[in-house]
C-alpha cells in the first residue's frame, strides 16, 4: 500500500514538471516538449529527445565530415531545420554515415529515423520508402579536364574509347550505363567520388559523372584542372527518406519545409553550404505531396 | 532464387574475371616471392636488408593500403603499368590489354602483398631442409647457388607445397577487394550490383558469390589436406 | 634464419669479404639510384612532397595538425577496440568448435554398446550427421574472403529483423571467419599432441570432456600461442575492411580527412606506418612468446610435440587472412 501512495506522487511528480517543461518553451522552436499527436513519430522522437539522422560523410557542400569530427553541408543543414522543428537539440543528433546503397535499408529497418543523403526521389525507392520534399532540385551532369574537348555530354561515351568513372551502388552509375559501349573498358567504380577525381587529374579515366552540385564542389576547388561538359541531363529532386507508412512524419516533414522556404532559413543553409561552390539555388521546389 | 538463373550470365562473367586475376596474380606473386626469398638468404647484406624490409612492409599492411597505393601512388610516380600490356597475353585476358589500367593495377596489389607471404613460405621450406645437407654440399665445394639450385630446393620445395598452396588460397578470397578498386565486374563487386543497383533480394545473391568463391577455394584446400596426409605417412 | 643462410655459404674468406663488400656498395648504390630516379623524382615534380601536403600530417604548427591526429587517434582506437573484441570472440568460439569437433570425433567412433539398437543407430547418426555439418562450416567459412562475411552480415542480419552498430557487424564477420581459423589452429594441436596424454587422461578415470578441458586443451593453448599472436595480426589488419560497412576505423577516417585536405598520398602514408609498426611488434611479440615456450619446454624435458599441419600455422601467420 505504501508502495502504492510513493508511485502515485512520483508520477504526479512528474506530469507537474513536464507541464512547467511545456509551459516554459511553448513560444519558442528550441528544446522541449512540443504538443505533437499521440502516437506520432514527433512525439515519440519529442519524448526521447534524440534523434538518428542518416547523411553522406564525403559529400563536400552536401554532407562531410570535416575535422572537427562533425558532418557539415547542405543536407545536414536542411535536418538540423526539421531537428529544431521537432524540439530536439542540435547536439542530441546522432549522425549515421549513409552511403548511397545502404538508404533505403537503414530506414526499412529502423535504424535511422531519416535519412537526407543527396537522396534522389524515384519510384523505384517509393517502393520501399517514402520521400519528404524535394528540397533541393539536382541533375546529373559530366565533369572532365580543362582540356577535353570531345566530351560534351553523355552521349560522347557511345564510341566506346572515353572512359568514365562514378560511385558503386549510385543512381549516376546506373544512368550513365546506359551510354556507354563496353562497361569492361569504359565504366570504373570507386567507393567516394575523391578518387574518381585523383583518377580523372592523373588521366586514367576522362570523364567522372554524378550530380552537377558535387561536380561544382570540386570545380570550385580546382578550377585549373576541371570543367563541366554539356548541361544537366537528368533531373534529381533531392528528398527526405522517411518509413513508406509514415505519413504523418512525411506531412510534418513537408510543413517544415514550406516554411523554411518562406522564412529563409532554406536560403540561408544554402548560402552557409553549398552555395559557397557557386552552384545556383534558383527558386524553392514545389513539395510533392502525394 | 530466380536471380541465379537469370543473373548465370553476371555470375558467370564475375567468377571468370576473378579467376582470370587470381591466375596472373598467383604467377606473378610465385615469380616474385621467390626472388624476394632469393634476396633474403643472399650473401650480400644489403640484399637481405631489402628482402627483410620488403617481407615485415608488406606482411604488416592491410591490403586495402596496397590497393590504394597501387591505384593512386602508381599514377602519382607516373606509370599506368603499361608494362604489363604483354601481347599475346591480353589475347586470353582481355582486361590486361585496355585502356583502362585498374585490372593491372589490382594486380600488382595482389602480387606485391602475396610476394611477402610467398618468400615466408619457400623459406620455411628452405629452413625444414636439414642443415647437414647444405653443409655436406658445400664440403663437395659447391657455391651459394649450386648449393640452393641441387641441393636445398630441391627437397624444400616438397615441404613448401602446402604453405604455398595456402597462400595461394588467401591470395584467391583477398582478390575479393580488386572489385572497391576500380576492377568492374569481378565476383565480388557482382554482389554489389546485383543486390543495391539491380534490386534483388540480397540472400541468393550471397549463395551464388559464395558458390563461385568456394569452387576455387574448397578443393584446392582438400588437395592440399591430401598432400599433407601423404607426406605425413611418407615421414 | 641465420643459422640456415650460414649454412648455404661458407664463413667468408678475405677475397670473398672483399667482394661482398664491393657488391653490397654496388647494391646500396643501385637501390639509391632506382629510389631517387623511380620515386623521389617524380613525387617530387608532381608537387606530392609538399609541405602543403604533408604539413597538417607532420608540423605540429600546423593549424590542422591537431585535429588531424585527434581524429587519426579516434579510428585507431576504433580499429584496436574492433580488433580486441573480435579476437577475444574468435577465441571464446574457437575454442567452443575446437571442442566440439574433437567431440563429435571421439563420439562417431563410439559405438553406443550398452544401448538398445535402434538408439545406438539413432545416437550414432546424430553424431554422425553433427560431425558433417560442423565439418560444412568450418570448410565453408575457411574458403570465403573475409570481405564477404562482413558484408553478409551487415546486409543479412537486418534482412531477419536483427541490427546492430556497425562495429557488432564488423566484429560478428570477423569472428565468423577467425574463429574457424583457430578452431582449427587448436583442433590440429590437440591432435597432435602425444596420444599418451589422452590415454593418461582416461586412466586415471576423467571423462572425455574434462580430458580435453583439463589436459589437451591448456597443452594446444600453449604450442599454438604464437600462431594466435599472428593471427591478431591478421584480425588487425582486417578491421581495415571496416570501411564497407561505414565504420570509423582508422581507414576510414583517413578516407574523411582526404576528403577535406585532399592528400591520399600522404594520409595513407601515415596509415600505412601506423599499421605496419602496430603489427611489427605483434609479430615480435609472437617470435618472442615462441622462444620463450621452446624454451620451457626444453627445461622441463616434455617431448617435443610434433609441429602443427604447415598449411594451418601458415593461414594463421597471416597469408590466410582476408586480407
Amino acid at each position: 500500500m505504501r508502495y502504492k501512495r510513493v508511485a502515485a506522487v512520483a508520477a504526479a511528480a512528474t506530469l507537474a514538471l513536464g507541464l512547467a517543461a511545456c509551459g516554459g518553451d511553448d513560444e519558442g522552436t528550441g528544446a522541449g516538449s512540443k504538443d505533437f499527436a499521440a502516437g506520432s513519430t514527433m512525439e515519440r522522437l519529442n519524448k526521447a529527445q534524440k534523434i538518428k539522422i542518416g547523411t553522406k560523410f564525403d559529400q563536400p557542400g552536401f554532407g562531410q565530415k570535416g575535422l572537427s569530427g562533425k558532418p557539415e553541408g547542405f543536407d545536414v543543414e536542411v535536418a538540423k531545420l526539421i531537428v529544431k522543428e521537432l524540439g530536439i537539440p542540435e547536439d542530441k543528433i546522432e549522425y549515421v554515415e549513409t552511403p548511397s546503397k545502404v538508404r533505403e535499408d537503414v530506414i526499412v529497418n529502423g535504424t535511422v529515423d531519416l535519412v537526407a543523403a543527396t537522396y534522389t526521389i524515384n519510384d523505384k525507392r517509393k517502393e520501399r520508402i517514402a520521400f519528404a520534399g524535394p528540397y533541393y532540385e539536382a541533375g546529373q551532369n559530366i565533369m572532365v579536364r580543362k582540356d577535353e574537348a570531345a566530351i560534351t555530354g553523355p552521349d560522347s561515351f557511345k564510341d566506346g574509347t572515353k572512359k568514365v568513372c562514378s560511385v558503386t551502388g549510385s543512381t549516376p552509375a546506373e544512368e550513365i550505363k546506359k551510354y556507354v559501349k563496353d562497361v569492361a573498358t569504359q565504366l570504373v567504380l570507386f567507393d567516394t567520388y575523391d578518387k574518381c577525381r585523383d583518377a580523372l587529374k592523373g588521366k586514367q579515366v576522362d570523364a567522372v559523372t554524378t550530380d552537377n552540385v558535387i561536380l561544382l564542389g570540386y570545380i570550385a576547388k580546382d578550377e585549373a584542372s576541371f570543367k563541366m561538359a554539356g548541361d544537366n541531363f537528368t533531373k534529381e529532386p533531392y528528398g527526405i527518406g522517411v518509413k513508406k507508412e509514415d505519413t504523418d512524419f512525411r506531412n510534418f516533414i513537408n510543413d517544415t519545409l514550406d516554411k523554411a522556404f518562406q522564412d529563409g532559413s532554406w536560403k540561408k543553409a544554402w548560402d552557409d553550404t553549398a552555395g559557397k561552390f557557386g552552384a545556383t539555388l534558383g527558386d524553392a521546389p514545389t513539395i510533392n505531396r502525394y | 532464387m530466380n536471380v541465379l538463373i537469370d543473373k548465370f550470365d553476371v555470375f558467370a562473367g564475375g567468377f571468370w574475371l576473378t579467376l582470370q586475376i587470381c591466375v596472373l596474380a598467383a604467377i606473378g606473386a610465385l615469380i616474385l616471392g621467390a626472388v624476394v626469398a632469393v634476396l633474403r638468404i643472399s650473401p650480400v647484406p644489403p640484399l637481405r636488408a631489402v628482402g627483410t624490409t620488403y617481407v615485415n612492409i608488406f606482411r604488416n599492411m592491410p591490403l586495402t593500403v596496397v590497393l590504394f597505393f597501387a591505384a593512386f601512388g602508381l599514377p602519382a610516380l607516373g606509370s599506368n603499368a603499361d608494362f604489363l600490356r604483354i601481347p599475346g597475353l591480353d589475347a586470353i585476358f582481355s582486361r590486361l590489354g585496355t585502356d583502362l589500367p585498374y585490372f593491372r593495377f589490382g594486380l600488382i596489389a595482389l602480387v606485391l602483398y602475396t610476394a611477402a607471404f610467398v618468400c615466408e613460405a619457400l623459406r620455411s621450406g628452405v629452413n625444414a631442409v636439414p642443415a647437414g645437407q647444405a653443409e655436406a654440399a658445400r664440403s663437395l665445394g659447391l657455391t651459394f647457388g649450386q648449393n640452393l639450385r641441387y641441393v636445398v630446393l630441391p627437397q624444400s620445395w616438397k615441404a613448401s607445397v602446402v604453405p604455398l598452396g595456402s597462400v595461394i588460397i588467401a591470395m584467391i578470397k583477398n582478390s575479393a577487394l580488386v572489385g572497391f578498386f576500380g576492377v568492374v565486374g569481378d565476383l565480388s563487386q557482382t554482389a554489389d550490383q546485383l543486390t543495391s543497383a539491380g534490386g534483388y533480394a540480397f540472400i541468393p545473391v550471397a549463395i551464388g558469390i559464395s558458390v563461385g568463391y568456394l569452387i576455387m577455394t574448397v578443393p584446392l584446400g582438400a588437395l592440399l589436406d591430401r598432400i599433407e596426409k601423404r607426406q605425413a605417412v611418407a615421414r | 634464419m641465420s643459422r640456415q643462410t650460414s649454412v648455404l655459404y661458407d664463413v667468408p674468406g678475405p677475397r670473398q669479404r672483399r667482394i661482398t663488400l664491393i657488391s653490397s656498395l654496388v647494391a646500396v648504390v643501385v637501390l639509391l639510384a632506382g629510389a631517387y630516379l623511380l620515386i623521389y623524382r617524380p613525387l617530387a615534380d608532381k608537387g606530392q612532397l609538399s609541405m602543403e601536403l604533408w604539413g597538417p600530417l607532420v608540423d605540429p604548427s600546423n593549424e590542422n595538425f591537431s585535429q588531424v591526429w585527434e581524429r587519426l587517434w579516434v579510428g585507431l582506437k576504433n580499429t584496436l577496440i574492433a580488433a580486441a573484441l573480435a579476437i577475444l570472440a574468435s577465441l571464446v568460439v574457437g575454442t567452443l568448435i575446437a571442442v566440439l569437433r574433437i567431440q563429435l570425433k571421439s563420439l562417431t567412433r563410439r559405438r553406443f554398446t550398452g544401448l538398445a539398437t535402434p538408439l545406438a543407430y539413432l545416437l550414432r547418426g546424430l553424431s554422425g550427421t553433427l560431425s558433417v555439418i560442423t565439418r560444412i562450416c568450418v570448410e565453408v567459412f575457411r574458403g570465403l574472403p573475409v570481405v564477404l562475411t562482413i558484408f553478409f552480415v551487415a546486409r543479412g542480419f537486418p534482412e531477419f529483423g536483427v541490427s546492430f552498430d556497425n562495429l557488432w557487424y564488423l566484429v560478428i564477420g570477423l569472428t565468423v571467419y577467425n574463429a574457424v581459423v583457430i578452431a582449427e589452429i587448436l583442433r590440429s594441436g590437440m591432435e597432435g599432441l602425444p596420444g599418451g596424454q589422452a590415454e593418461a587422461a582416461a586412466a586415471i578415470g576423467l571423462s572425455p570432456f574434462q580430458t580435453t578441458g583439463l589436459i589437451l586443451l591448456p597443452q594446444a593453448f600453449r604450442i599454438m600461442l604464437p600462431a594466435l599472436i599472428s593471427q591478431l595480426v591478421v584480425v588487425l589488419k582486417d578491421t581495415s575492411l571496416g570501411f564497407i560497412i561505414s565504420y570509423e576505423e582508422t581507414l576510414n577516417i583517413g578516407k574523411q580527412i582526404i576528403g577535406v585536405l585532399g592528400n591520399p598520398i600522404q594520409v595513407y602514408v601515415v596509415i600505412a606506418v601506423l599499421f605496419i609498426a602496430i603489427n611489427y611488434s605483434l609479430s615480435k611479440l609472437a617470435q618472442y612468446a615462441e622462444r620463450r615456450l621452446s624454451r620451457g619446454r626444453r627445461t622441463t624435458g616434455a617431448a617435443p610435440p610434433t609441429p602443427p599441419p604447415a598449411a594451418l600455422t601458415s593461414q594463421a601467420e597471416g597469408a590466410g587472412g582476408g586480407i
